[in-house]
């Protein structure tokens, strides 16, 4: 059985260092912020992964598919406009 | 010992992960961040990849290949459909979660009684629930920004609107309790569909009734949205990487909502319930007065005289894609020896940030770009203030003018420069539908046209030698 306890905790304190981390974001960086942060959850992509790739009935398997494409274009289009953003910020 | 790699791979993605956001601090550093990002989630994805479960690899290698052929075109919008790009990926992340739900639903099933703990159907409700409702309310609000033809852009509202809405979370909810006390009663396989299809629906009405200004407020909040239903998919998979790397999302979109929020001086119940944009007119205070217009040469003669020029842009630049004429005004007043700053409202735009992206576009350094906090104790000494396409944000009213919807708005203080210059597309009042005095003022003059065509004027005017 799982300890459900310690992933509880495990939230509480990754919300903790998240607030803290993210307060001190630049505000010229908003936008890019907030693609970068919707790449990184797209980690549901782990998610996803498993059950598409498992050795379940097919209906189920055609269901992570389907997430493991949405996670995926997360990924690669949010780690991509945000570069792409970022590389427009010059002091002079 | 596949088991011990997926550990320490979540432990590494997990600091990776917050070092790419921490390096967000600053745009010096911000690109790193990006390599961080990157490299957190391809050892998470590998780590996965290996384990002896997962046999499947044309499926995956399919699917993956899908994600990139969709995910390169969507990074190369343009940056003014950033906003409508973000919110087409928060549905994408509440897809991906809601449907996870969903599979490892019939998967219990079949498994047997054992599956349904209290915790873990729980948090496989909310799961449901939270990844339908924002893959729908997103798509509608990316609509929305799109301007698609069948999506109508200005909130639309109904008698009962938050009764029906809160019927149809509630009933989802009501659901979702009764789905976790008995998870084994032969009528979960009816109620589960029903939970996923409420939410749904919920997503589609929450989205209905929101207005363009306030969609940097919805835009974040949907983004937690998405992060806390990627933290209940690890909930339900037993996975610490999900719950960490979600948090870390969720929380950004929590505070970018609070800043959203306080900008606008609202209330999260107020923005998803309260339907800004349709409230009642307020009454015009003291006589009525009129617009002055001011000729190109002369308020190109204005600006080049000035020392310090502060330059508003609102939503008006980036729909009439002004922010590189902008930059050749910016190039021609330094030229000369004005100072010229942006002064940046948190909810100009339509996303958080929207205003900076787009002048950093068009090659304006970052250190030109000043928030409202700091630029407003200058104010008094800024010469000429041109305001471009903002409205709402630069209105006096919102000191006191008490019920109206902008009352309380923290503003630009535009009137406290010795002239305003104001450029605006047509003379009808802005978003909120209301008339802005700032426009009438005694040491204002207005510029009708469309922004990129004046700026563009204007820049002709210092280029062509028409003033000496």
């Amino acid at each position: 059985m799982t300890d459900y306890w310690s992933m509880v905790f495990v939230f509480v304190l990754a919300t903790f260092i998240g607030l803290g981390v993210i307060r001190r974001v630049s505000r010229l960086l908003y936008t890019p912020l907030m693609s970068l942060t919707n790449a990184i959850s797209a980690i549901a992509v782990v998610g996803s992964l498993a059950v598409a790739g498992a050795d379940h009935p097919t209906s189920i398997r055609i269901l992570g598919a389907v997430a493991l494409f949405a996670s995926m274009t997360n990924i690669v289009s949010g780690f991509l406009i945000t570069y792409r953003m970022l590389r427009m910020f010059k002091k002079q | 010992m596949t088991q011990a790699i997926a550990q320490v791979a979540a432990i590494a993605a997990t600091a990776l992960f917050i070092f790419a956001l921490y390096w967000m601090n600053d745009p010096k550093t911000a690109r790193r961040g990006v390599y961080a990002g990157v490299l957190g989630m391809a050892v998470a994805v590998l780590a996965t990849w290996v384990q002896p479960e997962i046999v499947h690899h044309g499926w995956i290698l399919a699917a993956i290949a899908a994600g990139f052929v969709v995910g390169v075109p969507l990074s190369r919008v343009p940056l003014t459909a950033v906003p409508q790009r973000t919110a087409l990926s928060h549905a994408f992340g509440g897809l991906a979660a809601g449907l996870v739900g969903a599979a490892e639903f019939s998967l219990w099933l079949r498994a047997g009684p054992a599956q349904f703990t209290t915790f873990r159907t729980s948090a496989l409700v909310v799961e449901v629930i939270l990844g339908f409702l924002t893959f729908t309310g997103s798509l509608m609000a990316a609509g929305k920004l799109q301007e698609v033809r069948w999506i109508p852009q200005r909130p639309v509202t109904y008698p009962g609107q938050n009764f029906v809405n809160l019927g149809v979370l509630g009933a989802a909810l009501v659901l979702g309790v009764l789905l976790v006390l008995h998870p084994t009663a032969p009528s979960a396989r009816t109620v589960f569909p029903v939970i996923m299809g409420l939410a749904t629906l919920f997503g589609v009405l929450l989205i209905i009734p929101i207005g363009g200004a306030d969609m940097p407020t919805v835009i974040s909040i949907l983004n937690a949205y998405a992060g806390l239903s990627a933290v209940a998919m690890g909930f339900v998979l037993d996975n610490k990487l999900l719950v960490t790397a979600g948090a870390l999302d969720g929380s950004s979109g929590l505070i970018l909502s609070i800043i959203m929020c306080r900008a606008m001086n609202r209330s999260f119940a107020n923005v998803l319930f309260g339907a800004f944009g349709t409230v009642q007119k307020v009454k015009v205070i003291g006589e009525q007065k009129e617009w002055k217009q001011e000729s190109i040469e002369g308020a190109a003669q204005l600006l080049e005289q000035a020392r310090l020029v502060v330059i508003i842009p609102g939503y008006g630049m980036a729909v009439a894609q002004a922010q590189h004429k902008v930059r050749e005004l910016y190039d021609q007043l330094t030229k000369r020896g004005v100072t010229v700053q942006f002064a940046i409202h948190p909810v100009a735009g339509r996303m958080p940030g929207h205003m900076n992206v787009l002048l950093a576009e068009a090659n304006i350094p970052y250190t030109a770009l000043v928030e409202m906090d700091e630029i407003n104790p200058e104010m008094s000494q800024c010469d000429v203030a041109l305001v471009i396409g903002a409205n709402d944000v630069v209105n006096p009213a919102a000191r006191y003018a008490q019920g109206s919807p902008i009352y309380g708005m923290p503003i630009i203080d535009a009137d406290k420069a010795k002239t305003v210059l104001a450029i605006k597309r047509s003379k009808n009042p802005g978003f909120a539908g209301i008339d802005n005095e700032l426009y009438v003022k005694d040491n204002t003059w207005m510029l009708f046209g469309d922004a990129k065509q004046v700026i563009g004027d204007l820049v002709k005017q210092f280029a062509g030698g028409g003033l000496h």
